[in-house]
């Protein structure tokens, strides 16, 4: 792998030395031929040419063969002699938003727009089965990409007759007929375009002046996005992701730190980043993709991290699990011999540069994506990468368990709820109620210091206050941490209570306002409530001290059924009682407790 | 200023792919080999971003070898 040519990617560079860089890779390794014609309604020869380079680096040979300018039609269904002869296994039909004959005009009646899209779209599909019938080959067809300018704003999108809408509609059109033959794989150059965005990617002049729609930049990323497509359409897809843990799959250095402590999960935007990445490889897993572990870590501790609870990644996910202190060349190669799978299935994730750079030059052939050192963009330097891309989920790739989920899951959204508790119960909430735990002190100290809305007494602790409470037998404490049909909410609700005979004060009563109107307080109240009873409390004391922001809870205790005992004046400060004798049965409905 | 005849000497050489490549101004895409017209929006793309100019639409077609194109670039990057 030339790592130049792996996103992120210079065009600039690659165009400078594509020559060299051709010469340059062709001198290596054993190659798929590929005999590829491109039908092009632009020049293609500036994309065409970094085709070549991408698809030297994925081991595949390109020989081109390319059409007259904007003949892509015509050659297609009538003129196929040259075609013919050159036998293609793939044709591309490299056409863009440039291409498109008849837009609708803004006085079009809707027939005449309907006419426009059934036009445009006929016009391909004619291409495709002339192509697919004569030549037997594979069609590419792209999509397309959004114009570089549009005459009426915002409604351009609003407006049937606006080339923004148009342009959806023929997307979603030449999809759909797309899917339905196998030989017809579309190629979605609107997302391509739309990473760079518009303003990147389109060049009016070179338009004018040589017929090429794009940019540099933009050629560079319609050929890397079009060699993603051909690379899955050989089976060049990679099968595993190889991770490293520390400051990859979690905050921290679990060696260091303990497992407790590694920052993992909803509770900090860094432990959000990390949780969004596990989900990200957890979804390549579904979609069969081989996740495997390659750490400088004692075994016993690395694997540790996978029982956080927080740890969406859990042991039985990972397909190999190799943590030492060799070099982590030698554990790559380890792996994929464990795996049965080349090297150049291997994509390997590390936030080490230094790491990153041994394995590139120890094991070439294994992708190492330019990731960085910032994990909430792990993900889409994956993706940008393109190393997992399928052109179908058909077969046993499908994790269909997890599709027939989703499609639950859309219905249930679109269904209407009669009333408010219906949807509580759609929510389908599950709490995890309980006294305070080492690994969630500092999301406890954290949540008290910021918490201003739903804030009884608004109440300030330290880190060690917390924990010194957390072992102080004369307090009940409870956090909650509440999951939905939608994810993981993480540690949102805390509860200080102190004892004094047989009453407890609730010296802290607070809850993240993501939660708010979810009952979670009356869930808190029932699990508290057969603590203390539990305890031998017989009375609840319950304190609201007034803020300029915590409003919203004035009425907090009256709702729950406490009696009011005392009132200031002004209503900066109430004090709340509940007699326990009497006041004892449950009052949550909607939220299912999980017991760990 | 530096020459720009020197600035564009790598440029040439790299587009080009010969490092022994030797340009003068009288050098245009029938005396050089592999001056094709790919290679000429290449190195067009690649002076534009190498010495920070950019070229309007017509300004080139009116050119007949490097030296015209030295000419242009200095008109530019003086004003």
């Amino acid at each position: 792998m030339r790592q130049e040519l792996l996103y992120p990617f210079d065009a600039a560079h690659l165009l400078r030395h594509r020559r060299r860089l051709r010469r340059e890779l062709l001198e290596g390794g054993s190659w798929i031929d590929v005999r590829l014609a491109v039908l092009a309604g632009s020049t293609a020869q500036e994309v065409v040419d970094l085709l070549e380079l991408f698809l030297l680096n994925d081991g595949i040979r390109p020989v081109f063969y390319q059409s007259e300018y904007n003949r892509y039609y015509e050659e297609a269904l009538f003129d196929s002699a040259r075609l013919e002869e050159f036998q293609p296994d793939v044709v591309c039909i490299h056409t863009s938003s440039v291409n498109v004959l008849r837009y609708p005009r803004l006085t079009d009646s809707a027939d005449e727009i309907e006419r426009c899209l059934d036009s445009e779209v006929t016009r391909y599909e004619s291409i495709w089965n002339a192509l697919t019938t004569r030549l037997g080959c594979q069609v590419i067809q792209n999509n397309f990409e959004l114009p570089a300018s549009r005459g009426t704003g915002s409604l351009d999108g609003a407006s049937p007759a606006g080339r923004t809408h148009f342009l959806g509609r023929l997307n979603l059109e030449l999809a759909r007929r797309a899917q339905a033959d196998r030989r017809i794989v579309l190629h979605d150059l609107a997302s391509a375009a739309a990473i760079p965005g518009l303003d990147h990617w389109s060049d009016p002049a070179r338009w004018f002046s040589y017929k090429i729609p794009t940019t540099p930049a933009g050629s560079a990323m319609w050929a890397h996005s079009l060699a993603n497509v051909i690379r899955a359409l050989y089976g060049r897809t990679r099968k595993c992701l190889v991770l490293d843990l520390d400051n990859t799959l979690w905050g921290g250095v679990i060696g260091d730190d303990g497992a407790d402590r590694i920052r993992i999960g909803r509770e900090t935007a860094e432990g959000e980043a990390y949780t969004a990445f596990q989900e990200y490889c957890l979804e390549l897993r579904q979609r069969g993709i081989l996740l495997a572990v390659c750490s400088k870590n004692d075994e016993a501790i690395a694997r540790e991290g996978f029982s956080h609870p927080a740890s969406v990644l859990r042991i039985h996910h990972l397909a190999a699990f190799v943590a030492n202190w060799n070099p982590k060349s030698e554990n790559i190669a380890r792996i994929a011999d464990a795996l049965n799978i080349g090297l150049d299935s291997m994509v390997f994730v590390d936030d080490n540069p230094a790491e990153r750079a041994i394995v590139r030059a120890q094991l070439p052939a294994v992708a190492v994506p330019e990731v960085g050192e910032d994990v909430s963009r792990f993900p889409m330097m994956l993706d940008r990468g393109g190393y997992f891309d399928v052109i179908s989920l058909s077969g046993d790739d499908v994790n269909r368990n997890a599709q027939y989920a989703a499609n639950e899951e859309r219905s249930a959204l679109s269904a209407m709820y009669a009333d408010y508790g219906q949807y509580l119960a759609a929510l389908k909430m599950r709490a995890e109620i309980a006294p305070f735990r080492d690994v969630f002190l500092e999301r406890i100290t954290q949540l008290a210091n910021k918490t201003n809305q739903f804030n009884l007494t608004t109440r300030r602790y330290t880190v060690s206050e917390i924990a010194q409470i957390a072992s102080d037998p004369a307090y009940i404490t409870l956090y909650g941490r509440l999951e939905d049909r939608f994810g993981d909410n993480g540690l949102v609700s805390v509860i200080i209570g102190r004892r004094e005979q047989a009453v407890l004060h609730l010296d802290l009563w607070l809850m993240s306002c993501r939660v708010i109107q979810r009952e979670m307080e009356l869930a808190m109240l029932d699990e508290l409530i057969e603590r203390a009873r539990a305890a031998g409390i017989e009375t609840l004391a319950g304190y609201y001290l007034r803020t300029p922001k915590n409003n919203m809870v004035a009425d907090h205790y009256l709702k729950l059924g406490f009696d009011c005992v005392s009132r200031a004046e002004d209503g900066s400060r109430s004090e709340w009682r509940l007699d326990l004798k009497t006041n004892s049965a449950p009052r949550n409905i909607y939220i299912a407790r999980i017991t760990e | 200023m530096t020459d720009i005849l020197e600035r564009l000497q790598p440029i040439f050489r790299d587009v080009l792919d010969d490092q022994n490549l030797i340009i003068t101004r009288a050098s245009n895409a029938r005396n050089v080999e592999g001056w094709d017209s790919l290679a000429h929006i290449n190195l067009i793309a690649s002076i534009e971003q190498d010495l920070g100019v950019r070229f309007a639409l017509g300004e080139l077609q009116d050119l007949q070898n490097v030296g015209d194109m030295i000419d242009l670039i200095e008109r530019k990057l003086q004003t």
